[in-house]
């Protein structure tokens, strides 16, 4: 029983946000209006949307080139994300990252990672520093599943450990790593026994029910807080749409997919939202409605956008230093 | 070095240079601290760190496991983050494990974010042949870094530099890479008593001369100063210019040099292919051509790995001997 009605409905509504905006990009993305390479985050919505209800606006996130859902959860306006997909100068990162390395120092938003789990290293160091300055924060890191045949996990989850830094390791289980399944590269598959092998606490959640992942992660937050070192969670979700807009999606099936989106993780909230009386029609609408147009807003603000002048060619390569 | 009047000298070597401009760092500034491999209990593989485990503590002296990746890439989060790292990579040969950190992640972060972020992290690691080490224990990746835009690449070679790098290294916005050519720390000299801090922006005419341009850097340095010598004893005059920042490259000050003596020789313990050596090269090509009365000659490492025995190693690095020959030969003459 959910009973923090405007909390039920934010959540719904940033899942919403984030569906409606990957629809926008892969239409745009068509259209030529963004380019590079394109990672859509349909169908994992609810772990971006549910486990930034557990931080602060001081913790510091961090993600990878399947970003842009993280980036919007975060709060970062949806105008400048999406600038950013355009390339343009009033982008997030003023058009120089592109999709995969969205940054926003006002939100404590630090990319936008586009190496895999090459954010896990500095997730460690960021929580470091706040230990060493006894800052009550954390770190959230997420990563997809693929990252944990890299050896960059195991050294950051071993000396997250070691270290008993406030670091959360926020995995998204999607099954794939690119086309290449989980069971097809591990030989342990269950995550978990992973970060436990490093003495990292660690769960499995179903990452396709928002209210399940706020609450882990609130529980993984409080853990930390309490002292518990570093944690680790494992949301088990599925990508519904290609790896990129370059992927003919040959190593799964078709079956399988439409098997997934029976779960679709907004669908089963607002008839969940429905059942207990939080949400109708005319809400639901009303929601659509107002996500519509922060979409369109968002594409305005892009198109208006300006390119940086070539002249600004090396700029933010080296600070600018007093002559 | 309290009570001692400011300008008496005292004797030092560039280990202990080094060690004190560690230690004046991280008196200075709470936000400083050093990790790597045995960095404490050890007191480093090259004793740089000693005793500042005791005098420090766990916390800003801090040991790292044999994890490379994962210590640079907490350096660069917690620079990120406010702190002011310095990390100690045991030798450049293992920074080879860092690299995608170094590359990825601390010369794009600040460009990839539109310029919102710093990455104030400076990486120490020591490099360099000629200790028998052979192949995997014996690399020279100055210039290979220097060829990545985003990091600036220092390389002490004198003890005023060894005690005065870090802490403008350290104050750059940026990341910094500290090459400490391995042969050098226990090179032994005096220091002023007030010695400190150094800019790294510019090269620096370390012996004056008029008939030919040594340009060096690093562990090479004092063999290009010997060989100045000996070709001075034999009527060749030879300026040497010490680079000290491989990126950015300080070429008004090389240039200025060769506009006096107009033949160059660059002296460069990398492999002659694709070498730094080959890039100042290149670049007095584009915008100095006219100034040279003869072509500019290198001596570089042989294109090989770096081999075990004695004889092998000193034939495949720069030498006195090799120096001053390649220099003879530039200024006409035969030895």
């Amino acid at each position: 029983m959910i009973t923090d009605r405007p909390l039920a409905l934010k959540l719904l509504r940033e899942m919403l946000r984030i569906r409606r905006f990957e629809e926008k990009c892969a239409e745009l993305y068509s259209a030529g209006k963004i380019r590079g390479f394109l990672h859509l985050y349909i169908g994992e919505e609810a772990i971006a949307a549910g486990a930034m209800q557990a931080l602060g606006p001081e913790d510091a996130v961090l993600a990878t080139y399947r970003e842009h859902g993280h980036a919007l959860a975060r709060g970062i306006a949806a105008e400048r994300v999406m600038a950013e997909m355009y390339g343009k100068y009033e982008g997030c990162s003023h058009g120089r990252g592109g999709s995969m390395h969205i940054y926003d120092a006002r939100t404590r938003f630090y990319g936008g990672n586009a190496i895999v789990a090459g954010g896990l290293p500095l997730a460690v160091g960021f929580a470091l520093a706040d230990r060493m300055m006894h800052r009550p924060r954390v770190t959230a890191c997420f990563f997809g599943e693929g990252a944990v045949a890299e050896g960059e996990f195991h050294e950051s989850m071993n000396l997250a450990s070691l270290w008993q830094v406030p670091a959360l390791f926020l995995c998204e289980n999607n099954l794939y790593a690119m086309g290449t399944a989980l069971e097809r590269s591990e030989a342990e598959t269950d995550l978990c026994v992973k970060a436990r092998s490093y003495k990292v606490g660690a769960r499995s959640v179903d990452g396709m029910d928002v209210l399940a992942v706020m609450q882990a992660t609130i529980e993984a937050v409080a853990t930390i807080y309490a002292g518990g070192g570093p944690q680790f969670i494992e949301f088990r979700t599925y990508r519904f749409r290609a790896h990129s807009m370059f992927d003919a999606e040959l190593y799964r099936s078709k079956a399988e997919v439409e098997e997934w989106k029976k779960r679709c993780p907004i669908l089963g909230y607002t008839n969940r939202l429905r059942a207990e009386g939080l949400l109708d029609d005319a809400a639901l609408a009303a929601l659509e409605a107002e996500v519509a147009a922060e979409i369109e807003r968002a594409v305005a603000y892009a198109e208006a956008g300006t390119w940086e002048p070539v002249e600004d060619l090396a700029r933010d390569v080296y600070t600018a230093r007093a002559a | 070095m309290t009570g001692t009047a400011p300008q008496a000298r005292t004797t030092t070597t560039y280990r202990e240079a080094l060690r004190q401009a560690l230690r004046e760092a991280l008196a200075r500034d709470e936000r400083v601290f050093l990790m790597g491999e045995d960095v404490g209990r050890y007191g480093g593989s090259y004793a740089v760190s000693k005793g500042l485990l005791e005098e420090f503590g766990e916390e800003r002296i801090r040991d790292t496991p044999l994890s490379e990746s994962a210590f640079v890439g907490a350096g660069i989060g917690a620079a990120l983050n406010g702190m002011l790292p310095i990390v100690e990579v045991m030798t450049c040969n293992f920074s080879l494990l860092a690299l995608d950190q170094i590359v990825n992640n601390a010369a794009t972060i600040r460009h990839m974010s539109g310029g919102q972020f710093s990455i104030p992290l400076v990486i120490r690691m020591a490099t360099g042949a000629g200790r028998q080490l052979a192949a995997q224990h014996s690399h020279s990746f100055e210039g290979w870094y220097a060829h990545i835009p985003g990091i600036r690449i220092v390389t002490p070679a004198t003890l005023e530099d060894a005690r005065g790098m870090l802490w403008t290294a350290l104050m750059d916005p940026d990341p910094v890479i500290m090459f400490e050519n391995a042969l050098l720390y226990n090179l032994e000299g005096e220091l002023p008593g007030d010695a400190g801090a150094v800019d790294i922006d510019r090269a620096a005419v370390r012996r004056t001369g008029n008939d030919v341009t040594l340009v060096t850097y690093g562990g090479s340095l004092g063999k290009t100063l010997r060989a100045a010598e000996r070709l001075g004893a034999g009527g060749v005059s030879a300026e040497v210019v010490d680079l000290r920042t491989l990126r950015p490259l300080d070429m008004p000050t090389v240039l200025a040099s060769l506009g006096k003596t107009h033949r160059m020789v660059i002296v460069d313990e990398g492999w002659k292919s694709g070498s730094l050596a080959a890039e100042i090269m290149a670049r007095v090509m584009e915008e100095a051509f006219f100034e040279l009365d003869a072509p500019i000659s290198r001596v570089c490492s042989a294109e090989v790995p770096i081999p075990y025995p004695k004889h092998l190693e000193d034939a495949a690095i720069p030498q006195v001997e090799t120096i001053v020959a390649a220099t003879l030969r530039t200024v006409g003459r035969h030895a």
